[in-house]
């Protein structure tokens, strides 16, 4: 499968602070690619930086095989995009704003197709209304309309289903999946909400303080055979120093205030159960999660610890 | 009989040119000052009014002004109006004595006439018009005559107030009317100085010239040149309004 | 090209703050013609004060002189000054308005080049401020023809009076309104470049007109240490010079001289002064922008 977007040694620097850092990653077309990190792990960075709003203090990025520095308009053509919130032209119709970028984009569009484009996303009726009088879901509905009106090949959503309410967040989501399904796009999602890009990616990246911690198919990547177990304890700290002081403090997670988690192997887990009684550790309840949720926060959440050590 | 006298005098002057440094002050003595005066004031008394066209030119230090069509409307006894019939001309106070039936307003007898003789070097007899009333604004005004046409050549008036006016006339076709062709008004004008504040002038950088006899230079002259004069015509007196 | 600047046209004029700028331009217009209208025999009395000793002022001269060509002098000499401030509410808008509002970022993900959008952007605030001219033209000048008629125009200068005959008057308004269009474009260049540092619009208009004032004060100050050294390099020393285009020649006997122009090497030098700070605010402004991170 070839790879429509390839990142290589991606760095950026905001002065002292290193936002992205020697990121690598390839997008396969024809999919759905998830974005993840924590809010400031660098997403938004990247998705700029792969938009041209940002320059790469160092680093390599090719879309549709071409050097995005050297071939940005041909590539900006193909490539449709809401960058956070999708902010619009308020004292315009909706109308006006999806002809405006439309003509941005660079193409000849007829008021019928615009129109169409906006029946698409359920704003057909209010094709007159000036954005100002709309909803955040509606507003959002319209950035992607704009984020189409030209066709394009990529389309790169950053946060799209940020401060929707759930009926809002489903329709976004059928939508990203029509766009991949039925007319054959290939779509880059970033969010922090892992709930949500378990039910639309097909890779994914998961980034962290502008590092990638990993990357692959979600499938894949999903270990079954490993867990997160969340220890609720009498004493958490008391309970964290006795399991530091035995051989299970390699198991630990980063502090939780009500927790103690641990990151285990199935196998593992009734003995490490077993042990914990047996340091009379005060437990309140042991629960085994098995979500790419956990996954995502037992990436992080080590990373943190390491970090944290560290210091 | 003066008249008569006079008319022979071109004939004669030809023969007396190569004398007349001699005998010019004999001859100037052969009418009295009042006797000039008259004969100048009958010719000037002829005219009741008349309408003018001619072109008039400023030229005062501070003002850059196009040459203006104007016309001018005289009217017994002292009705004067310079207009200017496609634009804006400013016009000098004391304008009225380009009329210069205007010195005589008050008759011969209000003031006193004091004869000087002949200019050097001219036929044009100097007599000093000296105002009887003390409260006149006119303190001195001083004709040129040429004697022979009874034509007030030049003429300077030194006023209280108002500084001192300057004529200068020169004559042709209308002559017999004490009209001129074309007369020069000097008079003096005050320095013109507007704060930069009220201008918001453009300072182009560069320097003016700083010439001391430019800036005292304060007289300021009106030119006009008559084309023709309808005279005796009657004009309205709207005109004047 | 043309495209993108239709767009950003419609975007411009069909912002209801666009308005104001031609509200207030009205305004200022419509209140100085009723004033002078019904009181400017005591403005040409102020004004010719210190004549009024040597030269006789009927009101019939006053009236002459304050025809719609005076008028128009004295709108623009009073207006061009606030200009700045109705300049600077679009242009010093220009990148931050859309930095503000969020759509700066989807802009220019679109495959237009940075340069190309800049152009395009300056280029509408040049446009609008040529019509902000055009409607001023139309109300000082036009108006103030209909309103008060024609005759020799009289411009009143610190050290002198320039009488211009009416038929020579209105090449030099086109002229004036030509050259005014290009100071007020430096003003729009300026706060084009303060806005592209901006992320929202109050931000570059007032340190436009905060510029534009402290300028024009060292400007019209009468201070020798200013004189040569900073003023010259001032650009709003230069932008009153479109006033330079009615003072006239005049023959050694004080005659204007119709269809002349007392110094025009000093008004074309001013309006290379003006172009060359157009270039450099603008190329800054695009230079800054090419290599600016967006974040909002």
């Amino acid at each position: 499968m070839s790879s429509i977007i390839q990142v290589k040694d991606l760095n950026k620097d905001f002065g002292e602070i290193k936002a992205v850092s020697n990121l690598s990653f390839s997008v396969p077309a024809g999919q759905v690619y998830g974005f993840l990190g924590q809010n400031g792990a660098g997403k938004s960075t990247t998705i700029r930086m792969l938009l041209t709003l940002i320059k790469p203090s160092s680093g390599t990025i090719q879309i549709f095989g071409m050097e995005l520095q050297k071939h940005r308009k041909e590539i900006l053509r193909k490539v449709g995009a809401i960058i956070e919130r999708p902010d619009l032209y308020k004292y315009l119709t909706a109308l006006e704003n999806l002809r405006i970028f439309g003509i941005m984009s660079g193409i000849k569009i007829s008021e019928k197709k615009l129109m169409d484009q906006l029946a698409m996303v359920g704003l057909a009726e209010r094709a007159h209304s000036k954005v100002k009088t709309y909803s955040q879901g509606m507003k959002q509905r319209l950035g992607i309309a704009t984020a189409l009106v030209h066709d394009p090949e990529l389309i790169i959503l950053d946060e799209p289903t940020n401060g929707l309410d759930p009926q809002g967040i489903a329709d976004i989501r059928n939508l990203i999946l029509h766009l991949k399904k039925d007319l054959g796009k290939t779509l880059v999602v970033s969010s922090h909400l892992l709930s949500e890009v378990e039910l639309i990616a097909d890779s994914m990246i998961i980034i962290d303080k502008g590092k990638k911690l990993v990357e692959g198919k979600v499938n894949e990547l999903f270990d079954p055979s490993e867990t997160v177990v969340e220890v609720k304890t009498i004493n958490d700290e008391i309970a964290r120093e006795k399991l530091k002081a035995s051989q299970l403090g390699e198991f630990i997670l980063s502090k939780r205030n009500d927790a103690v988690l641990l990151k285990l192997h199935r196998e593992q887990v009734p003995v490490v159960m077993k042990e914990m009684v047996q340091m009379d550790i005060g437990i309140l309840s042991f629960h085994s999660k098995h979500s790419l949720e956990d996954y995502f926060l037992s990436l992080t959440t080590a990373n943190q610890y390491v970090e944290t050590v560290a210091n | 009989m003066m008249e008569k006298m006079c008319r022979l005098i071109p004939g004669k002057a030809i023969l007396m040119l190569a004398i007349i440094p001699l005998f010019a002050g004999y001859r100037s003595m052969t009418s009295t000052p009042e006797e000039v005066i008259a004969n100048v004031r009958a010719k000037l008394d002829k005219v009741n009014d008349y309408e003018a066209s001619g072109k008039m030119k400023t030229n005062v230090i501070f003002i850059k002004a196009p040459i203006a069509k104007v016309k001018v409307y005289f009217k017994k006894p002292n009705k004067l109006r310079i207009n200017n019939e496609s634009g804006i001309s400013f016009i000098p106070k004391g304008s009225v004595n380009i009329n210069l039936s205007n010195i005589f307003l008050n008759g011969t007898a209000s003031f006193d006439i004091i004869d000087v003789g002949n200019e050097a070097g001219t036929n044009l007899r100097i007599i000093k018009l000296l105002p009887k009333d003390e409260n006149s604004d006119v303190v001195l005004s001083t004709l040129y005559i040429d004697e022979a046409q009874s034509l007030i050549k030049k003429a300077k008036t030194t006023t209280k107030d108002n500084g001192t006016y300057e004529l200068e006339m020169t004559y042709g076709k209308y002559a017999e009317y004490g009209l001129a062709d074309k007369v020069i008004f000097s008079f003096n004008t005050k320095d013109y100085k507007l704060p930069k504040g009220i201008t918001f002038d453009y300072d182009d950088g560069s320097k003016k010239e700083q010439d001391p006899n430019k800036l005292k230079n304060k007289k300021g002259k009106v030119e006009i040149v008559y084309s023709s004069y309808s005279v005796n015509k009657g004009v309205s007196d709207t005109v004047f309004r | 090209m043309w495209k993108l600047l239709q767009i950003e046209l419609f975007k411009i004029f069909k912002r209801p703050r666009t308005y104001i700028a031609f509200g207030a331009i009205a305004a200022v217009v419509f209140l100085i013609q009723v004033a002078l209208k019904f009181d400017g025999k005591s403005y040409i009395d102020l004004l010719m004060s210190n004549l009024k000793d040597s030269f006789d002022f009927n009101d019939d001269f006053k009236l002459d002189l304050l025809n719609g060509y005076l008028i128009c002098f004295v709108i623009l000499n009073t207006l061009l000054i606030q200009m700045p401030l109705l300049v600077a509410l679009i242009s010093g808008d220009s990148i931050a308005g859309e930095a503000n509002m969020g759509t700066l970022r989807l802009s220019l993900t679109k495959p237009i080049s940075r340069t190309q959008y800049m152009l395009v952007k300056f280029l509408a605030s040049v446009i609008y401020t040529v019509a902000l001219l055009i409607w001023m033209a139309v109300l000082a000048l036009f108006g103030s023809m209909l309103i008060f008629g024609t005759n020799d125009m009289v411009v009143l200068r610190s050290e002198g009076i320039e009488q211009i005959q009416s038929f020579d008057v209105m090449w030099r308004y086109i002229a004036a309104f030509g050259y005014a269009a290009v100071a007020l474009t430096t003003v729009s260049a300026l706060s084009f470049l303060l806005s592209v540092f901006a992320e929202n619009s109050i931000g570059p208009i007032i340190a436009t007109m905060s510029i534009v004032i402290v300028f024009t004060i060292l400007s019209e100050m009468n201070i020798p240490i200013y004189d040569q050294t900073v003023k010259p390099y001032l650009f709003t020393s230069h932008m009153v010079a479109w006033k330079g285009f009615f003072y006239v020649k005049a023959d050694a006997e004080g005659t204007t001289i119709n269809g002349s122009i007392e110094n025009l090497p000093a008004i074309m030098r001013s309006l290379s002064i003006l172009l060359i700070y157009i270039g450099l605010f603008f190329g800054s402004a695009v230079w800054v922008f090419r290599k600016k991170d967006i974040l909002t």
